[in-house]
């Protein structure tokens, strides 16, 4: 309970969380690690701070990117007395991806996930919305895109490609 | 230490890697970009999923070995994979029959291993089964795609279907350190598997206007890691690094 600790307590838990806001998906950069719902849990252990993260994918190869950026960023401000662990349980979902993560995605062209991933219309990527015109009239292209979390689709309406940040 | 435990970890881990290297091997080389980037992307989900069961057994066994130890460091016979999972690659019909075939069976087999009485099992189950259910979709339609496309597209997959057909038994086909994990709550008996794999499998080929063959011999060894020519020089590529350099890093 962060209302029953010191104010000390909260300060520095406050300008922990600064330090890793800082930290940005090394393939998605406009998306920090917390939008991402990667950063699971943050705490100070006796003076040892503690970062749990979920990889989003088994085979992603941005989470040891992600790791080391975490250790670059904590010893940059000056921690010293740290440890990044991984966390698979609960497996990571698109639904823990932040409001603002959503329409950080659709600033730059990719199409949010689609809320609800029990949907299994929304599972299968359909009525994906083009990031572009809004509109829903669009087709997969490829079930992979750019990267392993997101999928290929076209708008038949603009006729622009874009990426598709697939639900999990 | 269980051992049947491990090598049960262990094995899930060998059918993972040896898979997902069989497919990166497509990397640079399949028939379209979109595919190239697909099997790609297959392939390190499978490799992901062999690394966080390799950590898993690792860490039951207790003997200070991690992952790539258990990746590299292993001969042929302590391999427990499939012969399915080693086979040449084939044509691009051969390799996706292939998938198709082993993606019913995981998904299946994930999505029970969800409620493992191993936590870190049924965590590690819980990522794949997600991975397993869009690898499924993705094999699933190039099956009906090709099967039911051209004359070409339709017998080169029926070719694929006839080759690979016999080594789809072994996996239903558990041992003694299978009928321990599934009595002990940990692993599920493959045999229990079977029936539903059978039914959805058919029904798909028969989507893709494919016939099933027929059950005239079967392949296994597998599990006990009597494995087919093509392994060892599966192996020899895949550790090569840590055979002439070992504990090589970068």
């Amino acid at each position: 309970m962060a209302s029953a600790q010191p104010p000390a307590d909260d300060a520095a838990m406050a300008a922990l969380l600064s330090v890793l806001d800082e930290v940005h998906d090394p393939e998605i950069p406009i998306l920090t690690i917390a939008d991402l719902g990667v950063l699971r849990e943050v705490r100070i252990d006796a003076g040892r701070v503690v970062v749990v993260i979920t990889p989003t994918y088994s085979g992603c190869p941005a989470m040891h990117a992600i790791e080391d950026d975490i250790e670059h960023a904590l010893t940059a401000a000056g921690y010293r007395d740290f440890t990044v662990e991984t966390q698979l349980a609960p497996a990571w979902s698109t639904d823990q991806m932040s409001a603002a993560a959503h329409a950080k995605l659709r600033s730059v062209g990719i199409a949010p996930p689609t809320r609800i991933t029990t949907d299994k219309r929304a599972l299968l990527g359909e009525h994906v919305m083009c990031p572009r015109c809004a509109s829903r009239q669009t087709e997969r292209i490829s079930e992979f895109g750019s990267t392993a979390c997101k999928a290929l689709y076209r708008c038949r309406n603009c006729l622009e490609p874009f990426d598709y940040f697939k639900c999990l | 230490m269980n051992v049947a435990h491990f090598e049960y970890v262990q094995r899930l881990g060998d059918n993972a890697l040896i898979l997902g290297q069989r497919l990166s091997e497509w990397c640079g080389h399949s028939p379209f970009l979109e595919e190239d980037i697909a099997m790609a992307n297959t392939a390190l989900d499978l490799i992901g999923r062999a690394r966080m069961l390799y950590a898993h057994a690792a860490a039951l066994e207790g003997q200070g070995r991690d992952e790539d130890a258990l990746a590299y460091g292993r001969d042929e016979r302590q391999f427990g994979n499939f012969l399915i999972c080693e086979l040449p690659n084939g044509d691009y019909a051969c390799t996706l029959i292939r998938q198709y075939l082993v993606d019913v069976y995981h998904h299946a087999l994930y999505s029970t291993l969800c409620g493992s009485s191993d936590a870190g099992l049924a965590a590690i189950a819980g990522k794949a089964v997600k991975e397993c259910a869009y690898h499924l979709r993705r094999s699933g339609d190039w099956v009906v795609r090709l099967g039911d496309g051209t004359a070409e597209s339709h017998a080169r997959c029926q070719a694929a279907l006839d080759e690979v057909w016999a080594y789809t038994a072994e996996m239903f086909n558990g041992d003694a350190i299978d009928d321990a994990m599934a009595a002990a709550g940990i692993g599920v008996a493959p045999g229990s598997l079977a029936a539903a794999w059978r039914d959805e499998v058919e029904a798909q080929l028969a989507l893709a206007t494919l016939s099933v063959p027929r059950d005239d011999w079967s392949a296994s060894g597998g599990r006990q890691g009597l494995h087919t020519e093509h392994m060892g020089r599966l192996l020899a590529e895949l550790q090569f690094v840590q055979r002439a350099y070992p504990g090589q890093k970068w």
